[in-house]
């Protein structure tokens, strides 16, 4: 089987420092559009820090130094002349926590197009619609969606906030353990999403859960204290992991 | 055995004890701040309502006539206990003072909270601290030498009057109202802001789209709570409006406050007489409007919960 599988980010020699603290210690991997990797790791190995060095959310952190390249559609985002606010308008973030803004569902929805300028009634009624519909919650909110998305519950919240990043058209989402604050049906149901999801987008997703990472990943990264010690096909690293910590992390013996 | 983990369940432990003693002295010291609290709104309502009910004021006269001379009596018999311009000089250097300020007090809390979070906050907390803590006194005194003259030179008049207590209130408000609005900043939460910035907002589209909405509750408290001072503030407002009771035509004419009223005339009244009920019916008035702005205040803080 050939897969034909094209390189949207790759990243080189990422090292990352808090003060002098050295959480990622040279990290080089590539991601495949239109698929879902996902990162695992024990906490504090830096997969989160790692995400979110791929979308420069790590510049809002003082002190903060970031060496290495990281490259989307092969322009290094880490150049002195990106402009991180188109950066982050192509590469979308869901966070661990539901963190809808305390306004409406469709004010929430809109946020990013309203950014963009975007008044036109019709066209942000429409996006509302279909991206509600892509996160799956449409048929939930559809009667309310002037209500405050903090009267939702929080997988309703967590599907808002994905269909206010998708409402972005984004060509890659990251997510952040995004259903580690949910229960099991609520994290069923943005699982199953995200397998729709993959089609056009392409998905980075941190999560503790090994299930959540070998039922819905492509590819899976395992990081520990800031190394990146095996990256490779899911079914590779779940049933035949080449490295001893990656087998003893994923069989629970890790310690 | 049996008996005595009986005897041991049944008998009160020191721990019970110490929580029942503990329970009482709370329950007795708040007793005796609500008591404080109704005697103080009994008393002054008393005194206030004998000036309608003992001494035949119509208490729409006393809100809407501009003769202010308790003392005496109009045409009718009636004491010339007209209020309004009092009333009218409280509200304008409450409205004028508040609507100075707001804008100043927000953008100096953006700046300690959004723009320079660690070297502007620290350079300017202890500012603002500064100002609250200095006694009305002197700002009074300062308004007496440096804005009354100013407005004089300015805007032509005596410089006593409106505008300079504007001037006045504006500086001893902003420091409440700005510290109160840091407050409401600091705890809009720090995901909505990298939401926001996730999706590609700049950072001044994340201030006012998102951090000043969602704090509007807490904004809109610290204003009002600026402006409830504002309205109580009596001496510095004194030193410098002119005191006179008579309704102002403009803004540098000499006028006069509710507060001020009172602190001229209260030592210069009997107990008991005409003029005396009539400054307790001010008092009572001032009383009413901040538990106007409590009202106020409250009803915000639980809109913004939701």
């Amino acid at each position: 089987m050939v897969e034909q599988t094209n390189k949207i980010i790759s990243s080189n020699d990422v090292h990352l420092f808090y003060g002098r603290n050295e959480a990622l210690k040279g990290i080089t991997m590539d991601f495949n559009e239109s698929e879902i990797t996902a990162l695992i790791g024990p906490s504090g190995c830096g997969k989160s820090t790692f995400l979110r060095t791929l979308n420069r959310m790590n510049d809002l952190i003082p002190n903060v130094t970031i060496t290495g390249t990281v490259k989307l559609h092969q322009q290094n985002i880490y150049a002195p002349d990106t402009d991180t606010v188109a950066l982050r308008k192509e590469i979308g973030m869901v966070f661990q926590q539901p963190n809808p803004f305390p306004f409406s569902i469709y004010e929430n929805v809109v946020y990013g197009l309203r950014l963009a300028g975007i008044r036109d009634r019709r066209q942000l009624d429409e996006a509302v619609e279909t991206s509600l519909q892509q996160a799956a919650i449409w048929d939930e909110v559809k009667d309310k969606l002037h209500e405050s998305a903090l009267s939702l519950s929080g997988g309703q919240q967590q599907r808002v906030c994905i269909a206010r990043v998708l409402a972005v058209k984004p060509d890659v989402i990251l997510l952040d353990e995004p259903t580690s604050a949910l229960d099991p049906i609520s994290s069923g149901q943005i699982e199953n999403m995200l397998l729709e999801l993959k089609d056009q987008y392409t998905i980075i997703l941190v999560t503790h859960n090994m299930q959540q990472a070998s039922r819905i990943s492509d590819k899976t990264a395992f990081f520990l204290q800031g190394h990146l010690i095996e990256y490779a096909d899911t079914k590779t690293i779940f049933l035949n992991p080449q490295q001893k910590e990656t087998e003893d992390y994923i069989t629970g013996r890790f310690g | 055995m049996h008996d005595q983990i009986k005897e041991s369940l049944l008998k009160k432990s020191r721990a019970t004890r110490s929580e029942r003693r503990g329970k009482l002295i709370s329950l007795f010291c708040t007793a005796i701040i609500i008591l404080v609290v109704v005697s103080i709104f009994y008393f002054v309502a008393s005194k206030g309502l004998a000036t309608f009910f003992s001494n035949k004021v119509n208490v729409w006269d006393f809100l809407s006539k501009t003769v202010w001379n308790p003392g005496s009596t109009d045409s009718h018999g009636n004491p010339q206990a007209g209020a309004f311009p009092m009333i009218i000089g409280s509200f304008a250097v409450t409205l004028l003072s508040a609507i100075i300020a707001t804008p100043f007090a927000i953008a100096t809390a953006i700046f300690m909270t959004e723009i320079s979070p660690t070297k502007g906050y620290k350079i300017l907390q202890p500012v603002t601290e500064l100002l609250v803590g200095i006694p009305s006194v002197v700002y009074g005194f300062i308004g007496l030498s440096v804005v009354v003259p100013f407005v004089r030179h300015t805007f032509g008049g005596t410089g006593f009057g409106i505008l300079a207590g504007t001037f006045v209130l504006f500086v001893m408000i902003l420091p409440t109202v700005t510290s109160m609005s840091v407050d409401a900043l600091r705890a809009v939460p720090r995901y909505y802001r990298e939401a926001s910035l996730a999706l590609g907002a700049t950072r001044w589209q994340t201030i006012y789209k998102v951090v000043l909405r969602s704090a509007t509750p807490g904004l809109a408290t610290a204003v009002i709570f600026g402006m409830s001072r504002a309205f109580g503030e009596a001496l510095a407002v004194q030193m410098v409006i002119g005191n006179a009771a008579l309704l102002p035509h403009n803004l540098v004419s000499p006028a006069s406050t509710l507060t001020s009223v009172l602190t001229m005339g209260m030592g210069n009244t009997v107990m008991g007489s005409v003029s005396n009920n009539a400054l307790w019916s001010l008092a009572l008035l001032l009383l009413l409007m901040s538990l106007i702005f409590n009202l106020i205040i409250n009803r915000i803080a639980k809109k913004g919960e939701l």
